[in-house]
């Protein structure tokens, strides 16, 4: 059998530095950071009193006040981003048929403030379970692709990928294969996440695994630098539209790019620590340079999944030197985390947007906030620190881990390459 | 109107988000306030919470208009 070959047509993107694709490339290219003190609570207790949060966000620019109260935030954001990609990609009610458009979703968690308001509104009752019959239809992580469907009639597969930190590349991987095995035309993917609450930043904060340089939010998300001191809870979502590429050339889409391949491993090593020889790390970046038919001496660009985090950093370059060789020497690296700060389940979604971008530009986004050089990474590698550097992208990945140690990648190439 | 029909029009203002004009006695919570079986939940749960009620299952059912609501908190409270 065949296998079709698979386009980006749209993108959308709700994030800490900008609220559209325009606003985030406008940000990601000036090196911007979204990390602030946190707004949605008092914070006086916590350990890490910031976050890259989404800002001047107004859910009744699409819809209604009434159906906005059955919406998680996490919700809420897919439905910006996808309204935004999928206007980008100019599908309408009549140039597709919505019976072979589906959406795949990613998201770590889901509707943790839902969950985490109701349960404490149970605690303060007399024991009687006493819960909000919107309380699980909101939280469940499955929701949000859901309202993708119902409120643009999507008829095809729909359902949600949940890989902590890599959720959105693992749906972004179905999504292209679905298509490719021709069982689809169209598939909105992506991610979102809407974890900056009590619970969740309480809960990463006992794991150590967050930043807590309460005195300068903005250069906390410092990966490779090292004085970083782990990772800044970022929320958001990012939205791509992926089509047959005979479907798309057909109606007479604009095309960003192909999807070249995606490669899955799993760490089995440790709940939350990466690898020390990165043998997971190493194996899925293999996997999708094999899946793209590609050498390591084709890809130009990488972003990683670089958090800010002492161990996961050096773990992942080092893999990146043991897959690439010499020829990582030749790579632009960046973390873009830098700026967005880690979206957890959405984080594989706007980085691969972010990657998408950086090929149609011919830029390549900053590392932002390195400041002290960690002698544990290899000098020679081109991490493409404080400032954007212009470079011809044909070919970029963009790797994902996930607590667990889900490893995702993804490949884009250029529709020529 | 009673103090306790106009917190039950507000609380139904509220959580379905429709014009004041439109909560009428005789109005159905599903067939002319556009509530689904979920809105109607919440409503009841809603009720509880503001008139310190309970009001179970098997009664429930029996409230699908703006005027069963008021007359069965009105009895509820007497």
């Amino acid at each position: 059998m065949q296998l079709k070959r698979v386009v980006v047509t749209g993108l959308g993107a709700l994030t800490p530095i900008g609220n559209s694709i325009e606003a985030y490339w406008e940000g990601l290219v000036n090196g911007k950071s979204g990390a602030a003190p946190i707004t949605y609570y008092d914070t006086e207790k916590h350990k890490t009193k910031f976050a890259c949060e989404v800002k001047n966000f107004d859910i009744e620019q699409f819809m209604d006040r009434k159906e906005s109260r059955r919406l998680d935030k996490f919700s809420q954001y897919a439905i910006a981003a996808s309204d935004e990609a999928i206007k980008d990609a100019g599908i309408t009610d009549t140039n597709v048929n919505k019976a072979r458009v589906g959406v795949i979703w990613g998201a770590g968690i889901g509707g943790l403030e839902t969950f985490q308001e109701e349960v404490l509104n149970y605690a303060k009752g007399d024991g009687t379970p006493k819960f909000n019959p919107f309380f699980i239809p909101k939280m469940i992580a499955d929701i949000a692709p859901a309202h993708i469907s119902m409120r643009n009639g999507f008829m095809g597969p729909n359902y949600t990928t949940v890989s902590a930190c890599a959720s959105s590349a693992n749906a972004l991987i179905d999504a292209f294969n679905y298509i490719r095995l021709g069982m689809c035309d169209v598939i909105i993917s992506g991610g979102s996440e809407a974890a900056v609450t009590i619970a969740g930043m309480g809960g990463f904060n006992s794991m150590h695994a967050l930043s807590t340089r309460n005195d300068s939010p903005e250069t906390a998300s410092r990966p490779f630098d090292a004085t970083r001191d782990g990772f800044v809870l970022g929320e958001g979502a990012g939205a791509l539209v992926l089509e047959e590429y005979e479907h798309a050339k057909a109606r007479g889409a604009k095309i960003y790019c192909e999807i070249g391949g995606g490669g899955l491993s799993s760490d089995a090593y440790h709940l939350t620590a990466p690898h020390p020889e990165g043998v997971g790390v190493i194996a899925v970046m293999q996997n999708t340079l094999r899946d793209a038919g590609m050498q390591p001496t084709d890809v130009d660009h990488i972003n990683t999944h670089g958090t800010s985090t002492p161990l996961g950093d050096v773990a992942e370059l080092k893999a990146i030197s043991a897959v690439f060789g010499d020829h990582a020497k030749t790579l632009n690296i960046n973390s873009t985390k830098s700026m967005t700060g880690h979206l957890l389940g959405a984080a594989g979604a706007i980085e691969a947007i972010a990657v998408i971008l950086a090929m149609q530009h011919g830029i390549v986004p900053p590392t932002i906030n390195h400041e002290v050089v960690d002698e544990n990474i290899d000098p020679s590698l081109n991490l493409t620190l404080n400032k954007a550097q212009k470079r011809e992208i044909k070919v970029a990945m963009s790797n994902t881990f996930g607590f667990g140690g889900h490893n995702a990648c993804v490949l884009f190439k250029k529709i020529d390459a | 109107m009673s103090d306790i029909a106009s917190r039950v029009k507000a609380i139904i203002v509220d959580k379905l988000g429709v014009d004041e004009n439109e909560v009428v006695s005789e109005a159905s919570f599903t067939n002319d306030l556009g509530a689904d079986s979920l809105d109607t939940v919440e409503l009841i749960m809603e009720f509880e919470k503001e008139f310190d009620i309970q009001i179970p299952d098997d009664q429930a059912e029996n409230i699908s208009t703006v005027g069963q609501a008021i007359s069965y908190i009105e009895e509820a409270k007497k």
